[in-house]
């Protein structure tokens, strides 16, 4: 096989796998928190009607959702790699993922409203680089639907009207405000990824990276993972529930991550991940061939 | 919180079928749904005509992943998209097209809920993100208007569905289930910050 045809086939791969099949730690979630609900409620006809879309997806080979999402890809490369072949061998992957309907036309040019054929356009799909020290490239891929991404928030404080300091209390009114502000509209139950401090870019890409944790995890900073199990847990009592219908499940995890700040801004960010929790890495070999899914 | 009906609903959906349901009650619906979303929503506003009588009709809100197969149209994927963004534009359409219902996802204000008590209209949720179960409910595909100038994920699709499910989010009455839940957990709030700060 060539060169570019091999990493094609093992980034298209990722995106149909991403697509198509939740994580095996997301779904575990999705169960377990079905079994807090009431039998006969609403919320448990949601979380029941979301574990049979899992079901199906993956036997029929489809999109879990059909709004695919923005494509966020995270690579990590050996020093020196060269990372514009990297890019135009995704971009292909992308083209053909959409192709063969594992993408919907998903991508819009924001001056002339025209739908793009391919989804490789300006600023699609989004690139992380890092190289390291290391043989091999591993590839992380998010996927993130809009109508999730529409109810993050970005919080500056001090906060008047949330009366939150610049503290960690303060921060912990920002998330729950967020909460209550996205309801179900996200497609709860969902995950947050919060990140506290930095501007207002690297917020919320620090937010979203947050996104690539397991659902189960801690943070390794103690006082974070303190902060992540108390919100987790009040979010149960806020009563909002799959969908904005009532119940117990609003999220099925928060992940905050901490960048340092400016001393005259202090954000708070946070970004809400839908139930459709789209999230798959791949290692692969410096030739492109595939060795293990992460 | 509990799960009454369900209710099933058969095009074309007469006001003798839409006027009993209430906010909180589980549906069927069964018949042909026109999907719409941004484009098709301004289009009507902005007086476009419609390409097909929408009387006694259900809007889907919907974008679907359709691909063409042996000749024919096949739904890969088809679940709900926001509501919320059609606000602005749904009591024109909803008081001149004839619309009975609309499908979507997520919360919906007060212009909602006053142009559903004015047309006789209920909002009916879908769970988002459901693209199979609900792509699995769709049993044709009768026609595609706007394909070109939209684009597939923003055209009409004219789709016939069988027993496809969908809560009572705001019903003719203009009485609305996730106002009550969003009602309930600002109280909340208020309360879990008021007391026991947390602390580094």
């Amino acid at each position: 096989m060539k060169k570019n045809a091999l990493w094609e086939a093992s980034l298209f791969e990722l995106i149909r796998r991403t697509s198509v099949d939740l994580p095996a730690d997301v779904e575990q979630s999705l169960r377990r928190a079905c079994k807090t609900e009431k039998k006969d409620s609403r919320a448990r006809w949601v979380l029941d009607t979301i574990l049979e879309n899992v079901q199906k997806a993956r036997e029929k080979d489809a999109p879990l959702c059909q709004d695919t999402g923005s494509l966020i890809f995270y690579f990590q490369v050996p020093l020196g790699f060269d990372t514009n072949f990297l890019v135009a061998a995704t971009r292909m992957a992308v083209a053909r993922a959409t192709r063969l309907g594992y993408l919907r036309q998903n991508t819009i040019d924001s001056l002339t409203g025209e739908s793009c054929e391919t989804n490789v356009a300006h600023g699609a799909p989004t690139f992380y680089f890092e190289q390291c020290a290391r043989t091999t490239v591993d590839v992380r891929l998010i996927m993130k639907g809009g109508g999730c991404e529409n109810v993050g928030r970005q919080y500056s404080l001090p906060s008047e009207v949330l009366g939150a300091g610049r503290d960690l209390d303060g921060v912990r009114r920002c998330i729950l405000d967020a909460i209550v502000s996205a309801q179900g509209n996200g497609c709860a139950p969902g995950i947050l990824g919060v990140c506290i401090g930095g501007d207002r870019a690297t917020g919320y890409e620090c937010s979203k990276a947050q996104f690539l944790r397991k659902i189960d995890d801690r943070s390794s900073v103690k006082v974070l993972g303190r902060l992540e199990d108390r919100i987790l847990k009040e979010s149960k009592q806020l009563a909002i529930g799959p969908m904005g219908f009532g119940g117990n499940t609003a999220l099925l995890g928060v992940k905050i991550g901490a960048l340092s700040r400016l001393p005259a801004s202090f954000f708070v960010t946070v970004s809400y991940m839908c139930w459709a929790f789209r999230r798959r890495g791949v290692l692969l070999s410096a030739r492109g061939g595939f060795k293990k899914w992460h | 919180m509990a799960l009454t009906g369900p209710r099933k609903l058969n095009y074309p959906f007469t006001a003798e079928q839409i006027s009993p349901l209430r906010a909180g009650q589980f549906v069927l619906i069964s018949g042909t749904l026109f999907t719409a979303r941004d484009r098709i929503h301004k289009h009507l506003f902005d007086g476009g005509k419609s390409p097909i009588d929408l009387k006694n009709g259900i809007i889907y809100h919907c974008g679907p992943v359709v691909i063409r197969k042996d000749n024919q149209w096949l739904v890969r994927a088809a679940g709900p998209t926001t509501s919320i963004r059609e606000e602005p534009y749904l009591p024109r359409i909803i008081k001149e097209h004839g619309i009975r219902a609309f499908i979507g996802k997520g919360s919906m204000g007060k212009v909602t809920e006053k142009a559903c008590v004015a047309g006789g209209c209920v909002y009916l949720h879908a769970v988002g993100g459901a693209a199979q179960v609900l792509a699995d409910k769709v049993v044709g595909v009768k026609e595609v208007y706007f394909g070109t100038e939209f684009g597939p994920a923003e055209a009409m699709w004219v789709l016939e569905v069988k027993d496809f499910p969908a809560i009572v989010a705001i019903d003719s009455r203009g009485r609305s289930l996730t106002k009550t839940v969003q009602a309930a957990s600002r109280s909340m709030w208020r309360k879990l910050v008021a007391d026991d700060p947390f602390v580094a």
